[in-house]
Order: C-alpha cells, then structure tokens, then sequence
C-alpha cells in the first residue's frame, strides 16, 4: 500500500471508507445517549398524556376516565390554589432574580479593589448545596428562635411565622431561592457588559448621554439577547422548583405550588393519573410561556445586523 | 472571557469609593452570612444554637456534633452513597455527553436533526414533570429502593442533555481539518476521538463535570421519590434525619451535616474559582 498523501483541494471529495460504514459510525457514537433519554425521558413524556386519561390510584388497575381528570382540575380548589401560588412566585421571582442580577453586575462592572472578594461572595450561595441553603434559612426564619425574628423582636416588632402564613411564606421561599441563584445570573450579565465594546459608551457620551441614558438606550439593547436568553432558563427554573419548597415549608398551603402539588398528588395520595394530569398541566405551562417569551422577543430583543 | 478587563467607565464614577465598598459590603452580608453562621452554629452545642442565636463565634468550640452525626446516625453511609453516586453519575455523564457530542457535531448519519431535538428539548423540560411514568417503568424493573433510577435519571435528563448539547457546540468549533488528517493517517472515528478530539475538549469537560457533579450532589427529588431506607439516602435526604421522634429537629447536628455537605464544594469552588466561575458563564451564554 502506498501512501501517497496528495494534498486534496477541499471542494474535491476526501476518502471515504464504505458509504454504509460513514452512515453507521456516527449513530454508534450518539446511540449510548439516545437509548437512555429513548428509555427514560422521550417515553415517559408520551406516556404522561396517555396516563392522565386513566384513573390509577396504586394499588387499583388503572380505568379509562377520558378527560375526567381535567375536568376535576377545573373544580379543585387545591389545585386552582396552586395555579395562583405558582403565578404569584413566578412573578415575584423571575424579575426579582432579573434586577437584582444586572444590579449586582453593574455594581461590579467598576474599577475597585477587592472586586474579587464580592464577585465570590455573592456567587458563593450558588456552590453551597440547595438543601444545607434552605435549612439554614428555615432555622434562621423559624418563628420564636429564629435569628431573623429575633432581630425583629430587638427593634419591638413581633416577627411573623415566616414559614407558614400566608404572604411571607412564599415572600421568604423567593428571597431564599433568589440569593441562592442570583450569583449566575449576575456573572453572565458581567460577562455580557463587559463585551460591549468601550467604543459604543464614548460615541454616546459625546453625543451627550448620561449614564443612566447610556445604560438603558445603549447598554441594554446591546444586552438584550443574553437577557432574554437568562429570563427564560430563570422562568423555566422557576417553574421546575421543588426542592427549596419542600425543605423550606413543607410544601405548606402557602407554597403549595403546581410542581408540589403533582408531588402531593403522585407519591402521597399515589393518585397517578390525576399527577399526569398536573405533569402535562406544568408541562403546557411552561411551553406557552417559553412560546411568549419567544414571540415578544421580536419586539424588544436588538440583534446587531 | 476576563472579567476583569475592559471595565466600564462610565458607570458609578459619580459615587465615591467609600459609599461604593459599604454598598458592597452591606450586599454581601445575605450572601455570605448563612453559611458562615452554618459553620459556626455547627461548633456550638444544642443550648447555645437557641440562647444565642446572633452570635457568630461560638463560647467554646465543641466537635461533638460532628462526632455525633458519625456515631449515632448513617451519616457516613449517606455521605459515601452521595460520593459514590457522583463520581459514577459524573464519568459516565462525561463519556457518553462527549461520544454523542462528537457524533453529532462531526459525522452524518439518518435521524441526525431529530435527534438532536430531541435532545434539545429534554435540557427545556421539567423531568420531575416526567416522575410519575419513569417511577412506574422503575417499579416494574423491580428499581425501586436501590441507586440505579437516581443515576441513571441524572446521566440521561437535562444534565445529560446539556452535556451533550455543550459537547456539540464545542466540538463545532475545532477544524475540519483535523478530522481529515487524521483519517487520512490511518486513525478509525474512535480513534479520532479518543486520541485527538477528548484531549482538545478539556475546559469542556472540565465545565461538563462542574455541572454533572453539582446537579448530582444537589439533587433531592429522585432519592425523595425512589428511596425508603436511611441507609441508602443521599446527603439531601440524610440532612433532613436528624429529627426526634415528634418531628422536632436537632438543630445542632443538622448543621453540623450541612457543613459537612457543602465543604467539599466550596473548598473545590475556592481553589479552582476562576476555571468554575468561567465554565459556568461560558455555558450560559455561548447556548
């Protein structure tokens, strides 16, 4: 065999072994993964429709009920309950995470010394463990030896049962997730700030900009692919939140959001096709809204061209 | 990216240095004032938790919570589960993400697009949304109780996927080129990928296994779902077993486990800052 390695143009043809073998290789290398997410995940995902069309209560055979399981959606106040607590904590958290983010990004988008220090420190909440997080805060916001109360009863107010009435509940399960989070956000909006070129804030100030006119008509815009990008995983993560919750509250009454009520419902009640119900309720949920964040992006999304 | 380049002027001139650092300061304090009180609240004695709570600095440091945990509760079997549980989960995260990464970035072969959608939407997808079926296909494989569903929902869920999804942007970036001379040298698509194209995808990997092994170390809702035992709990679930038997919680040692389950990853977060600092916002924003 000789060998003789003619440079090749690269328009012309390079040598191949046979067509079928080129064909096959590459699904050897993707097949480990496509049979476990086959198996695990593309499975399931079209089991869940099916299953929420059954009434399976383990031990019981499952029974076809067609869409009763949808229309007992629509009458349970508990599960409507949940509707309105996921909504209140999406809207309380996704633009608190948001602010917060590109606040502590600008904070930190100066020349300052020990930026190192604080770029740590408000990122470190995010390596500390989500569990060992929130049972630190359930103990600091317990109600009669909680440091957070307290601190309160030191100034003479009486503090609230944090973890269980009504509005602070899911107050505290946000401001507990938010400073958990928001250290990701904030370096990707640091590093985002950082790339807008320093040529575009001279042009702006000498046609006379100030700061905060340079921020938001210059600074943001540039922005505003990464921000939206951020948004929505923040959404989606809003919406996937179980963990926090359950350490943080138990998933009290007050917190009983959509994604702890399908937990409530599968493996406490054991109820499995009334959970697949509320699985695919979360699911469309969460497509339509990363739909929307989609179609809006048009509108205030700046792509340089 | 250096994030410490290429600063911005403009902004926050006006303020002066001195109200700039107490800003700071003031602002780091809800972040960093948990888990230091963790650590010190884990020194201090059931009493001394609850006669001061403010207290940063404990009277008299005393270990036995630490040696508590160990001698009274399986605290070292469920930190060896939650250990064993991330190595295996984060290895074979990286082998099987880089392999499908590499295929699908590199070779052509039919339902290529499909699958990568597929892919693509299982990193989007809540899996716990998914529980309720994947527990039934469990019970039935008679899984239930053991650590094979909590691995095996972590190597192929949103982890896996994004692994592979970043994989395959990674891999997108090296020349052609280097495919073809290597073919043309004799090397097979295993070998190109194991000699030439793995070595080239360290930061990746590196990244890869930040996310594979935190995801893994934090995840709660699998071993809440699939485990019944103690001894088989992970760390998530044993912080949550030092309670008496009304449900009261011993404060002391649950800080105690707590400072134990983070230590490891804030010890590795501040040796290796830089490099987990960069594969998390390097994977945020190239998506």
């Amino acid at each position: 065999m000789t060998t003789n390695h003619t440079p090749v143009p690269r328009t012309s043809s390079r040598p191949r072994k046979g067509g079928w073998e080129s064909q096959w290789v590459g699904l050897l290398f993707v097949l480990p993964f496509m049979i476990g997410l086959t198996v695990l995940f593309i499975g399931p995902i079209l089991a869940v429709p099916i299953m929420s069309l059954y009434n399976w209560v383990l031990p019981r055979a499952p029974e076809w009920i067609g869409l009763g399981n949808y229309a007992r959606m629509g009458t349970d106040r508990e599960v409507l309950h949940s509707v309105w607590v996921t909504v209140l904590f999406v809207v309380m958290l996704v633009p608190t995470n948001i602010i917060l983010a590109l606040g502590l990004a600008l904070l930190l988008n100066v020349k300052a010394k020990a930026l190192g220090f604080f770029r740590m420190a408000l990122f470190s909440p995010v390596v500390v463990p989500l569990v060992a997080w929130a049972l630190v805060w359930r103990f600091v916001l317990q109600p009669d030896f909680g440091l957070v109360n307290v601190l309160l009863g030191k100034l003479g107010i009486q503090g609230p049962n944090w973890l269980f009435e009504a509005p602070w509940a899911l107050i505290a399960v946000v401001v507990c997730l938010v400073i958990e989070h928001v250290g990701m956000n904030m370096l990707i909006f640091l590093g985002a700030l950082q790339n807008v070129p320093a040529e575009v804030h001279e042009a702006a100030k000498i046609d006379g900009a100030n700061s905060s006119q340079t921020f938001f008509k210059v600074t943001l815009p540039l922005m505003s692919p990464t921000v939206f990008l951020t948004v929505i995983v923040t959404l989606i993560g809003a919406l996937k939140s179980f963990a926090p919750i359950y350490v943080l509250t138990g998933g009290s009454d007050a917190t009983s959001v959509l994604m702890v009520q399908m937990w409530k419902q599968g493996f406490k009640y054991f109820d499995f096709g009334y959970a697949s119900g509320l699985s695919w309720l979360i699911f469309l949920v969460m497509l339509t809204l990363t739909w929307m964040q989609w179609q809006l992006r048009k509108r205030w999304v700046f792509y340089e061209s | 990216m250096n994030l410490d380049r290429n600063v911005n002027r403009s902004s926050l001139r006006v303020v002066s240095n001195g109200v700039y650092y107490l800003v700071m300061l003031l602002l780091a304090v809800p972040f960093l004032f948990p888990t230091v009180w963790m650590f010190a609240a884990s020194l201090k004695s059931d009493q001394e938790i609850f006669q001061n709570p403010l207290a940063l600095i404990p009277q008299s440091i005393s270990w036995t919570n630490f040696v508590r945990i160990f001698h009274d509760y399986p605290f070292a079997a469920q930190y060896f589960n939650s250990v064993y549980i991330a190595i295996v989960v984060t290895l074979c995260t990286l082998v099987i993400g880089a392999l499908a990464g590499y295929g699908f970035a590199r070779l052509r072969f039919p339902g290529k697009d499909f699958m990568f959608i597929l892919c693509l939407s299982a990193m989007m997808l809540p899996s716990e949304a998914l529980s309720i079926p994947q527990f039934a296909l469990f019970k039935f494989l008679g899984l239930n109780n053991t650590h094979i569903p909590i691995i095996l929902l972590q190597i192929f869920g949103g982890t896996g996927a994004l692994a592979v999804f970043m994989m395959r942007q990674h891999f997108l970036t090296l020349p052609k080129e280097l495919d073809e001379a290597a073919l043309m040298d004799g090397l097979d698509r295993w070998g190109i990928f194991w000699k030439i194209m793995l070595p080239l995808a360290r930061p990746v990997l590196v990244a890869t296994a930040i996310f594979a092994f935190l995801n893994s170390w934090n995840d709660y809702f699998n071993p809440l779902v699939y485990l019944n035992s103690s001894e088989q709990y992970t760390l998530p679930l044993g912080l949550q077993t030092f309670t008496d038997p009304l449900g009261g919680v011993f404060w002391n040692l649950t800080l105690a486990a707590s400072t134990l389950s983070t230590l490891p990853l804030l010890l590795a977060f501040l040796v290796a800052q830089r490099q987990f600092v960069q594969s998390m916002v390097g994977s945020g924003v190239k998506g």
